[in-house]
């Protein structure tokens, strides 16, 4: 589903990423674990698509050249990524943000667009399996939600649109353990063996939860160390020290 | 909004012209221009001279220049102060005598006159150039002693009305461009809303400009009698001409005790081309008096057309508790620029006031927010509550915000609040992630940003203000 060959990112002349490589087959739950500043939210953002980075080398989504597409078509395509930091935006409600993303992918994809019934059914349906109080999603988008409110509207979102990779992006950081229990569940029901989840975070915590096919450690913009679900508990106990 | 819609409305789709044979006065501001208006329009002798004592007056009046949009002077003598389709000479008397060509304009904007096809049950008044096409729903109102005519009409039909109320709110001799409407307006909306009657559907009025070369000068009248309510919406638009035309209206509302006056304008005037040709001018006097104790009027605007909007809706707060709001947005894209905003003056006791008011800008747009605040001595235990919000899309465009606050009463309370944003990269990072383009992601911030001011349109009128508020934007951002 995803290749990543070489890849190498600069910001502000500055590398990043020197020489990624990953491959994520349909079905498999990828962990990247790795100390501050190893490059893990830029690959995030490399991924999706974000401006103002500088790459090479290759990035393949099922055997399409990533680098060729906007943020948005990667996005249509079944890319998404849950943000570290949800972004406020007032006057919007997290429905109307909701439905009016759900329909531009389901355009995008040659679909019908959902009439409003048929959309409130879904997030009703949603929102429930994720113990989401239907209220929360009149409020205006991210406005004065908690740090836990937020990543569940994340987890909410990706549930709704139905991506083919979803990346995570430090989800479960300045989560409280009920938080990251909700979250935990959201992606185990909707994981299956057609979709895939890259997890971006610095706890085993998490893993606990989501138990994860591969743990890739990256230091310096690359990936030094690729284990199973071992490997997490492994880090937890000694550190980052011997990997890097 | 759709994609294909974005990309099909690229252009102001309002900016064709309409091939109908006119009657003109000659050109020129003078007696004999006043007198032609008059004339034509068969009025009573005491209106000519209301006209002719405002001409004195402008004689003596300079044009104010303390704005900060800047223009060309205007040859006030080379400028056709009339232009009436000539079907319209005299006021058809139902739809079936209006020129077809008229009607077909009318349609293309959306706006059907055809009382059957009941346009959500909304009453219009239809003001083609200088003169009233058509008025729907008459009977109907009729029947609940609501006169919605047209003024020309009503200064025949009811002159006690209009002489006790024509300009008590903007007097003659107010200002430059007021006192120019008093001597030469030529069309506009008449409303009367009996005692205790709440008026039963949306009033409104639907300006086009087509003829060129031509100022429109048009005046409302509104009152609101004691106890009553209404609620009225404005549209305006114009063909697309490289030659900047100037559009001076004057409207003025009186609400008795307990009435309420709830005034919106959408207003989609030719703004000019890309590189700033063309347009309108849109220097427009609007102020309301809450006379009575506990009335009350709210502005609403939706300000994306005109070269240039000069205008100040005001509410003048003499009842005890009468209440004055206003809520804008102004949105300027391109060469377009804004100086526009409110005063509120308090004159009652316990009156209360509201301001909110959004600005945004583009390409290399200037939008300003002025407004004025002013608490009269006698004004006890007066508030105010004041909300200005700009937001700046990309480098090359300007926002200002010049309050401009007088409290002369130790009882009362002004507050004031501004902001200026930039459109954040983020949030349409955030958007574009959840598979928005950057037209969707951009109309979606900028909707949100305005959304205190446009869920005050009525409901009928939202979408369109919404859809407008996108299409104004276009190309903005990317």
């Amino acid at each position: 589903m995803l290749n990543i060959e070489n890849l190498e990112a600069k910001v502000d002349n500055k590398n990043i990423l020197n020489g990624l490589n990953l491959n994520i087959k349909p079905g498999e739950v990828h962990a990247i674990m790795g100390p501050n500043g190893s490059g893990k939210s830029t690959l995030a953002n490399v991924l999706s698509g974000k401006n103002g980075y500088e790459t090479r080398g290759d990035i393949k989504f099922n055997d399409e050249n990533l680098s060729e597409l906007s943020t948005e078509e990667r996005a249509q395509k079944g890319i998404f990524l849950a943000f570290q930091y949800p972004l406020e935006i007032p006057g919007v409600n997290t429905n109307v943000f909701l439905r009016t993303s759900l329909n531009s992918i389901r355009k995008a994809k040659g679909e019908k667009e959902l009439d409003t019934l048929s959309f409130l059914k879904l997030v009703k349906e949603k929102s429930s399996e994720l113990g989401i109080d239907e209220r929360f999603l009149s409020r205006q988008l991210n406005v004065g939600f908690s740090g836990g409110e937020k990543k569940k509207n994340e987890i909410l979102q990706m549930k709704i649109l139905q991506p083919k990779l979803a990346i995570l992006d430090e989800t479960d950081s300045g989560l409280d353990i009920d938080a990251l229990r909700i979250v935990a569940d959201g992606v185990n029901s909707y994981k299956n063996k057609d979709n895939a989840f890259l997890i971006i975070t610095h706890y085993q915590r998490l893993l606990d939860y989501i138990k994860p096919d591969f743990i890739h450690v990256l230091s310096k913009g690359k990936i030094v160390k690729t284990g199973n679900a071992e490997l997490g508990v492994e880090l937890e106990k000694t550190g980052y020290a011997n990997f890097i | 909004m759709k994609t294909e819609d974005l990309k099909n409305s690229q252009e102001y789709k309002y900016g064709f012209t309409t091939d109908v044979e006119n009657i003109r006065a000659p050109k020129g501001l003078n007696e004999e221009t006043i007198k032609f208006i008059s004339n034509i329009k068969k009025e009573p002798k005491w209106m000519l001279e209301w006209r002719l004592k405002a001409f004195e007056r402008l004689k003596v009046l300079k044009e104010p220049n303390w704005q900060k949009p800047k223009y060309p002077k205007i040859n006030y003598q080379d400028l056709y102060y009339y232009s009436a389709p000539k079907s319209a000479s005299e006021k058809p008397k139902s739809l079936d005598e209006i020129d077809p060509k008229i009607l077909e304009t009318y349609k293309k904007l959306g706006i059907p006159l055809d009382e059957q096809k009941r346009l959500n049950g909304i009453a219009v008044d239809a003001v083609f150039d200088s003169v009233s096409v058509a008025t729907t729903f008459k009977d109907e109102l009729t029947k609940k002693g609501i006169i919605f005519c047209s003024i020309s009409e009503a200064i025949k039909k009811h002159p006690d009305l209009v002489k006790k109320y024509l300009g008590s709110v903007i007097p003659l001799s107010d200002h430059y461009f007021a006192t120019l409407n008093s001597a030469v307006f030529t069309d506009g909306s008449f409303v009367y809303i009996p005692p205790n009657t709440r008026c039963p559907m949306e009033l409104s009025t639907y300006f086009r400009i087509n003829a060129s070369e031509t100022g429109q000068f048009e005046r409302t009248l509104i009152i609101a009698d004691k106890g009553s309510y209404v609620s009225y919406l404005e549209g305006c638009t114009a063909p697309m001409r490289d030659e900047n035309q100037l559009h001076a209206a004057n409207v003025e509302l009186v609400a008795l005790d307990d009435a309420e006056i709830k005034y919106s304008t959408v207003q989609n005037w030719y703004p000019g081309d890309e590189n700033g040709v063309g347009g309108i001018y849109n220097f427009v006097t609007k102020r309301g008096a809450c006379r009575g104790k506990n009335s009350k009027i709210s502005w609403t605007q939706v300000e994306t057309g005109s070269a240039i909007t000069w205008k100040y809706p005001s509410c003048i707060l003499q009842g005890d508790n009468s209440v004055g709001e206003f809520y804008s947005i102004a949105i300027t894209n391109n060469h377009q620029k804004a100086d526009t905003g409110t005063k509120m003056i308090h004159l009652g006791k316990n009156t209360k006031s509201k301001i909110i008011s959004k600005g945004i800008s583009a390409g290399k747009a200037d939008n300003m927010y002025r407004g004025l605040v002013e608490i009269k001595n006698k004004a006890s235990n007066s508030r105010n509550y004041t909300q200005c919000d700009s937001l700046l899309m990309g480098n090359k465009c300007g926002a200002h915000t010049i309050p401009y606050i007088k409290n002369n009463n130790s009882t009362s309370t002004i507050e004031h609040e501004a902001t200026t944003t930039k459109i954040n990269e983020e949030q349409l990072y955030y958007c574009n992630q959840r598979g928005l383009d950057q037209e969707e992601a951009v109309s979606l911030i900028v909707n949100g940003f305005c959304k205190e001011v446009l869920q005050q349109l009525p409901m009928e009128f939202a979408v369109e203000a919404q859809k407008l508020v996108a299409i104004s934007l276009e190309g903005s951002v990317g």
